[in-house]
C-alpha cells in the first residue's frame, strides 16, 4: 500500500456535526483493514482534536497520511491558540464554557485523552494565529 | 447478555437496531459526560446515558459500542436516530434513573470496565 492522503474540513459553526470526519476517517481505516485497537486509538483520538476545534477555534482542517505502519495526523486550527500548553495538558483542566459542558464535554480530558491514545504527540501552537497538533498512531 | 435482554430487565422501549436485538454484550458503562467516557472506558459496549444530543451517538461510534440506553426517560431526535441507525448502533429508552438501570443490569450479569 502507498501512502495515503485524505483531506477533512471541519465547520466550527454546528457542535452537532462535530465527529463526522472523525467518523470518516475510522471507516476509512476499517475498509483498509487496520487492527480494530488502532483504528478506534486513531478515532478517539482524533473525535477529541476535532471536537477541541469546534468548541475553542471555530473549525479547521484535519490532514491525515495513512501508511501500513503508521497513521499521522495533522489537526490545524486559525483560533485562539494555546497561551499554556504545559496547563492545557494536565487532566481536569478546562476553559470550555458552561455551555459546552451541558453537552457532556469540557472535562479538561480532551488534550491528555490524545496522548493517551497515541504514540506522538506535538502541538505547535501561538496565541492569535492558530494551533497544530500533530499526532501519529504506529502499526505494531 | 444480550441486548434484548438488557430491554427486557429495563423494560426498556426499542427506539432503533431491532435487528441488532441478538447480538451479545458482556459490559457496560454509565455517564452522562462523554469526555469521561472517551477517557476512562475501554471495551465496553453498552453506555447508560441521561445526556441526549448527537455526540452520544458518535461517542458510542468511536468506542466501537454496540447499545446506548437512554436513562430517565429521555428520548433522542430524529437526527440521532437516523445516525445510530447508519452507525448499527441499538437505542433503547427506560424510564429508570441511571443508579437503577446501571444496578439492575450489573445484578444480571453486565460488568463495568478496569477503568484506564
Amino acid at each position: 500500500m502507498d501512502s495515503i492522503k485524505l483531506h477533512y474540513d471541519v465547520s466550527g459553526n454546528d457542535f452537532t456535526c462535530a465527529g463526522e470526519a472523525s467518523g470518516k476517517i475510522k471507516r476509512e481505516l476499517k475498509g483498509l483493514g487496520f487492527p480494530n485497537d488502532i483504528i478506534r486509538n486513531v478515532a478517539i483520538a482524533v473525535y477529541e482534536g476535532e471536537i477541541n476545534m469546534v468548541i475553542h477555534a471555530g473549525g479547521g482542517v484535519i490532514d491525515v497520511e495513512i501508511t501500513p505502519e503508521c497513521i499521522s495526523l495533522d489537526l490545524i486550527d486559525e483560533g485562539p491558540g494555546i497561551p499554556d500548553i504545559s496547563l492545557a495538558m494536565k487532566e481536569g483542566f478546562s476553559t470550555a464554557p458552561e455551555n459546552v459542558r451541558q453537552l457532556g464535554f469540557g472535562a479538561g480530558m480532551g488534550l491528555p485523552n490524545i496522548k493517551k491514545y497515541t504514540d506522538e504527540m506535538v502541538i505547535d501552537s501561538e496565541v492569535g494565529v492558530g494551533t497544530t497538533i500533530h499526532l501519529k498512531v504506529f502499526v505494531k | 447478555m444480550k441486548i434484548s435482554e438488557i430491554q427486557s430487565i429495563l423494560d426498556a422501549e426499542l427506539i432503533c437496531g431491532e435487528e441488532l436485538l441478538a447480538s451479545e454484550v458482556f459490559t457496560a458503562c454509565g455517564s452522562d459526560m462523554m469526555s469521561d467516557v472517551l477517557a476512562f472506558v475501554k471495551e465496553q459496549a453498552v453506555l447508560l446515558s441521561g445526556l441526549v444530543n448527537p455526540q452520544v451517538i458518535r461517542t458510542a461510534e468511536m468506542m466501537d459500542m454496540k447499545c446506548i440506553v437512554f436513562v430517565r426517560g429521555k428520548k433522542p431526535d430524529l437526527d440521532m436516530i437516523n445516525l445510530a441507525v447508519e452507525r448499527d448502533i441499538v437505542l433503547l429508552r427506560s424510564e429508570l434513573e441511571m443508579f437503577t438501570a446501571c444496578g439492575l443490569l450489573y445484578k444480571n450479569g453486565l460488568k463495568g470496565g478496569s477503568g484506564k
